[in-house]
């Protein structure tokens, strides 16, 4: 696993210098540890004694060996050996680089671009000429290879993006194989199995080297969801049959506010060798509507997104009709085919008109009702125009309502003459008349229309100016046959049939079914043929970019019908939702078909990794080693010298041992025990706390400002809080703590999900928030300065309940001093508290409402009073207050007073507001 | 600080002015360990001149009239005496070894060098005797021995003279003043026969005292090992071995031999010895001198 062969000098003949370590190893045998001097005053007393024993007077030969190993690790370091040079050996030819730039490569893009820029600067240094083609780039090919300097190609790089769909190597094979020049090539890989990718490499190899490289890491896709068996089902396909794998689905779609969120996850495993697994989503219809695409979790590439379209969606159908069914006749029902039409493809309701419309139906169908009433009327003109389909049958009552002149049913596409006609009945002379191909600005546009259709009976509507504009299906005799008009959001749809076999053989016929599908009434059954959609111009709605972002594609032109249903995916037709009409379509860049196999390549093509395969210099390495040996030698040198004992042996022994044993990391020692000791510290004492913002000035102002608030509770009341402490409300417990004093800046982190979830429950379980936007209110609470925008963005998810400013009876004004403003360093802000019920109302005689409910859980200002209270641990204050001098010392004492009211508010909650207080307080009030 | 010829007033100011200013901390630190011994009143328990009372006794024929103790002698019909105690002073003579060989210390961080021990000895033992009234004097110093507080300064002066070159240096054995003491202070690392010398000569004078020889702890370990040259603190002495480690056995012999041969002459001269190393506690040592001053009174 070790791929020596890999390994280069970038400085080879710095390694001649190994040679002259043995003529070292002789010199250091030769020459005997240096004797050491010291100084002794009882040298007298040494004189003329002999050594008894000699002491080697040559370097032992493991000494030799490390200090030898030393240096051969710092020549070999010196040298510069790299790992995988890569393209980094010198060669003269040009290199071209081709990257499979498809959705297939968007996983690990960084990774390529890296590969290619790290490929470009050893270019750059060598001088070579270089060109960087994007297979997926299927723009103009001619000429010749763009070979040009690699700073050149370098600025463009950070242009080169992966496309959501595949390359095409027939055009750059063919364009190659016109070329005469030799180069080498290296080849960044997406690993699909491709149609011609061997013959491009055959080709480029016959050119040059070839170098592939290709990505390690998992791929895998997913096709075009389905809906089976009342499941929406995805199939996931994986490219590397190996062991099993689990994954996981998320289908996301907005919520009711319109914001894009994760509405379900599904699991699944690939089974060992599987290559591909169904994923399936069981989901209230209502949910399963929202559905707007299906990501597979942490995969970022157009692959792993399939898009949902109306196919998913099954729609609720509200159903009425003008006439109750008779008894056993049931196939006269007005409603009998449309029911078994709607069976599968949605979700029926039946109720009356008032109560289907509270179930938010997406189309109303009524069979041959005529008259509506005036409430239920507007309504229902109002649901349509909120985007809802009206689709209304004749029949009988409708022929015979008799229209007012001038009066026009805003529920009608057209005015209706009374009677209607009868075609080919037994009364008439005709014959029944067969159906009009459709037009081409017809919904139904390209459905064939069988020969046994046939119409006998019609409403028949007046003619008018926006009659034809309005018809999308006539008769033979071109009588309008279905006409349609838009209305608001939302449309109106008229069949001049009735819903039952009595006046045509149209509901009896499958024509009936496709002509509601294409009215997206009915969930599409299948994917469509090209055929279905020939003809059809659909507008891009939202469209895919290789990362498997979508953006709005309002400056695309239209494709056609026959390109979407071919669904091949390329710069002209991009993956995306399309739209025609009512109908919506998501072009998935997986196809239904395709299976991820993993690329082959031709022998003797040399296939490295993506991530292992990075430069990696072992020059580092190789002299910490060095270093490592010198470091032993110094112990082991004091060792053979005889100096390794007393104090200073110890100090090389702890020295050493510091030097190698591995320091613990220090986050080791745990959340735990410190959690436990910060949980302890937090509840033995009451404790006031701060939202740590990450700003060390501001986070500093915020503990000196709750210190000082902390003194002065001690000093005045029975609160005596112990020192202040920092929460950082993503990782803290919020519970301990009776108040959080949360400075907003414009820089503040906003909270992640868990910890609005959090800090939720936290205010919910009776928990209060100061916010402070510190910024004397300049623009007001709604105002547009950076911190309030900051504080918005930050209580937006947050449970706040309504705000006013504080009223001069909310409890806060007197909880524990009078106080009609709440000044800290600047005075004008407005604070802002939970509004007072609506209810609440003053007595007669008495001074204040009765608010004897809920303390508020947020208090919102801009005075900067953390500014205001802030103590140094010298007792001094930190920040002017004011214009300073006496007037500035009040407004710190009234500044200290709110503090004071504060938490007093927060720890006694309303109990100032008592009633029994009353009396002395309208003492004190001097009233 | 190194020893400087002095070239010219100059140089001579700078020499002094750094000498002095090693008097403070060091005459703190023997005020210090002075302070922490509590010497009793140690008159002569036999009458003579002096100032404390002693006793009244009956006068006698023969007794001058002014030596009666009127006041006592008005409460009977006989006439008192009062007598005193004798108090009379005695002269120590202090001699310290500020050969360069007493510089060293072991551990210079944590151990004063060898000589530092001996002057905050000298001194803190000066400073004792002085209160207690007696003449202090240096042996190296001509004028004789003095008491009262301005001697201190004097001695302080003697004690921190300029450093020498020599390695060692020997007590010059002189007259000394009758029933004088003597305390001699040393590592006796050097040529033994000048203390001999010296020691004789005091005993026969009538002269006794003690021997206190200082040494540091890693003089008596010898914790060496190796291929090392030794070498004195001036230099001028060399040794070099390939094992240190092998000398130990017979350098410690040699040690204790050289103790034991400086012991059995002070015993014979009639006087005390003690070895005192760097790392002992001063107070002891300090103790074990004034006793030793005080026995033989």
């Amino acid at each position: 696993m070790f791929p020596f062969q890999a390994l280069t000098f970038m400085s080879p003949w710095l390694l001649i210098g190994l040679l002259a370590l043995p003529v070292l190893w002789w010199l250091m045998r030769a020459v005997p540890p240096a004797a050491v001097r010291r100084s002794f005053p009882a040298v007298t007393l040494l004189l003329g004694l002999r050594d008894e024993e000699s002491t080697p007077d040559r370097t032992p030969w493991w000494l030799m060996l490390l200090r030898m190993l030393a240096l051969a690790a710092a020549i070999i370091g010196f040298a510069q050996p790299v790992l995988n040079p890569g393209a980094a050996k010198i060669a003269s030819k040009p290199l071209l680089i081709l990257a499979d730039a498809s959705w297939a490569s968007a996983g690990d893009w960084a990774a390529r671009q890296d590969r290619i820029a790290a490929v470009l600067t050893d270019a750059r240094a060598s001088g070579r000429r270089v060109a960087v083609l994007s297979l997926t780039d299927q723009s103009a090919r001619t000429g010749p290879l763009p070979f040009g300097t690699a700073g050149d190609w370098k600025a463009a790089l950070a242009a080169l993006k992966p496309s959501p769909w595949e390359p095409d190597y027939a055009a750059v094979t063919s364009w190659i194989s016109s070329q005469k020049s030799a180069f080498d090539t290296l080849w960044l890989s997406d690993g699909l199995a491709r149609k011609g990718r061997d013959g491009l490499a055959r080709l480029l190899m016959a050119r040059g080297n070839l170098t592939v490289v290709q990505g390690r890491n998992a791929l895998m896709a997913l096709a075009r969801p389905r809906f089976q068996d009342r499941k929406i089902t995805v199939t996931a396909l994986r490219r590397d049959t190996g062991q099993g794998q689990e994954i996981r689905v998320n289908a996301i779609g907005p919520d009711p506010a319109g914001i894009e969120r994760r509405v379900a996850t599904a699991s699944a495993t690939f089974g060992p060798g599987e290559r591909s697994v169904t994923v399936s989503f069981d989901l209230p219809t209502d949910l399963g509507n929202r559905i707007r695409r299906f990501e597979i979790a942490g995969l970022r590439t157009a692959g792993a997104v399939a898009l949902a379209d109306d196919a998913l969606k099954r729609r609720k159908v509200a159903l009425f009709a003008g006439t109750a069914p008779r008894e056993g006749q049931e196939l006269l029902s007005p409603l009998h085919y449309l029911r078994k039409a709607l069976q599968t493809g949605a979700v029926v309701i039946e109720a009356p008109l008032r109560t289907s419309l509270l179930a938010a139906p997406d189309v109303v169908i009524m069979a041959d009702v005529a008259r509506i009433a005036p409430a239920e009327r507007d309504a229902l003109a109002a649901w349509v125009r909120k985007g809802g389909t009206l689709l209304r049958f004749a029949g009988p009552r409708m022929a015979a309502a008799r229209m007012r002149p001038g009066a026009d049913d805003p529920l009608l596409p057209v005015r209706l003459r009374p009677g209607g006609r009868d075609v080919g009945g037994a009364m008439s002379w005709g014959s029944p008349r067969h159906l009009r191909p459709f037009g081409k600005e017809s919904p139904f546009f390209g459905l064939t229309i069988p020969d046994d259709v046939t119409v006998t009976s019609q409403v028949v509507a007046q003619p008018g100016p926006q009659l034809a504009a309005r018809t999308i299906a006539s008769l033979q005799d071109g009588t309008p046959l279905v006409t349609w008009k838009e209305m608001g959001k939302g449309r109106v749809v008229l069949f001049h049939v009735t819903a039952n076999a009595e006046w045509s053989s149209l509901p009896l016929s499958g024509l009936f079914v496709r002509m509601l599908e294409r009215l997206a009434i009915l969930r599409r059954a299948s994917t469509p043929t090209p055929a279905d959609m020939a003809g059809q111009m659909w507008r891009p709605e939202r469209v895919m970019d290789g990362f498997g972002t979508l953006r709005k594609a309002d400056d695309l032109a239209a494709v056609s019908g026959e390109a979407l249903a071919e669904g091949r995916v390329g710069p002209d037709l991009l993956p995306g939702t399309y739209r025609l009409g009512p109908r919506q379509f998501a072009l998935n860049v997986i196809r239904p078909d395709r299976v991820l196999k993993a690329a082959t390549w031709p022998a003797g093509v040399a296939v490295a990794a993506l991530s292992g395969a990075e430069r990696k210099s072992l020059a580092g390495w190789f002299l910490a080693l060095a270093l490592l040996l010198l470091a032993l030698d110094i112990p082991a040198t004091l060792l053979v010298g005889g100096r390794l004992s007393g104090p200073r042996g110890t100090l090389a022994a702890i020295f050493l041992l510091v030097l190698l044993v591995p320091h613990p990391p220090a986050q080791a020692q745990g959340a735990g025990g410190d959690g436990d000791a910060r949980a302890i510290r937090a509840t033995r004492d009451t404790v006031l706390a701060y939202v740590i913002t990450g700003d060390a000035r501001i986070d500093a102002k915020s503990e000196a400002g709750l210190y000082g608030l902390s003194r002065v509770l001690t000093r005045r009341s029975a609160v005596e809080p112990a020192d202040p402490i920092g929460v950082d409300v993503e990782k803290d417990e919020l519970a301990f703590f009776p108040l959080l004093y949360w400075p907003v800046t414009e820089t503040s982190p906003i909270p992640s999900d868990s910890a609005i979830t959090r800090i939720n429950t936290y205010l919910q379980t009776g928990g209060m928030i100061v916010f402070d936007t510190q910024d004397a209110d300049i623009a007001g609470i709604n105002g547009v300065s950076p911190a309030s925008r900051r504080l918005q963005q930050i209580a937006a998810s947050l449970d706040i309940p309504a705000l006013e400013p504080v009223p001069p009876d909310h409890v806060l004004t007197r909880s524990f001093y009078l106080l009609q403003s709440f000044p800290g360093r600047f005075s004008q802000g407005q604070v802002w508290v939970e509004a007072a019920p609506p209810d609440a109302v003053k007595l007669e005689g008495m001074p204040f409402r009765n608010l004897n409910d809920g303390v508020s859980p947020v208090v919102i200002g801009a005075n900067d009073w953390a500014a205001a209270w802030a103590v140094g641990r010298d007792g001094g204050y930190l920040y002017p207050v004011g214009r300073g001098g006496y007037a500035g010392e009040r407004q710190r004492e009234m500044a200290y007073r709110f503090g004071v009211n504060l938490v007093m508010y927060v720890l006694t909650g309303n109990y100032k507001s008592d009633q029994v207080h009353v009396p002395a307080l309208l003492e004190r009030l001097g009233q | 600080m190194t020893a400087q010829a002095g070239h010219g007033p100059a140089r001579l100011r700078q020499a002094a002015e750094e000498h002095a200013a090693r008097f403070p901390p060091l005459l703190a630190e023997a005020q210090r360990l002075a302070t922490s011994v509590t010497p009793g009143a140690h008159g002569r328990r036999r009458e003579g001149t002096g100032e404390e009372f002693w006793q009244f006794r009956p006068a006698m024929p023969g007794d001058e009239w002014r030596n009666i103790d009127w006041r006592r002698s008005a409460r009977g019909d006989s006439h008192f005496i009062r007598q005193h105690e004798w108090q009379a002073a005695q002269s120590v003579l202090i001699w310290v070894d500020d050969g360069r060989s007493m510089a060293f210390s072991g551990d210079p961080g944590r151990r004063p060098a060898k000589i530092d021990r001996a002057r905050v000895l000298a001194l803190a033992l000066a400073i004792l005797l002085l209160r207690g009234g007696e003449r202090v004097g240096l042996m190296d110093d001509p004028t004789p021995p003095r008491t009262g507080r301005a001697q201190l300064d004097r001695l302080m002066a003697g004690l921190i003279g300029p450093e020498r070159d020599d390695d060692h240096v020997s007590p010059v054995a002189q007259l000394f003043p009758r029933g004088a003491r003597a305390v001699l202070f040393s590592d006796f690392l050097g040529d033994t026969d000048d203390v001999v010398n010296t020691l004789r000569q005091a005993a026969g004078q009538g002269v006794h005292g003690a021997l206190v020889q200082l040494l540091d702890p890693v003089e008596e370990a010898f914790p060496f090992d190796g291929r090392t040259t030794f070498h004195s603190m001036s230099g001028k002495i060399r040794f070099e071995t390939l094992r240190a480690r092998g000398l130990r056995e017979s350098y410690l012999d040699r040690l204790a031999a050289r103790k034991d041969l400086l012991a059995s002459h002070a015993r014979r001269a009639g006087w005390q010895y003690l070895c005192h190393h760097g790392d002992d506690s001063p107070l002891s040592a300090l103790m074990w001198l004034y006793s030793t001053l005080q026995r033989g009174r």
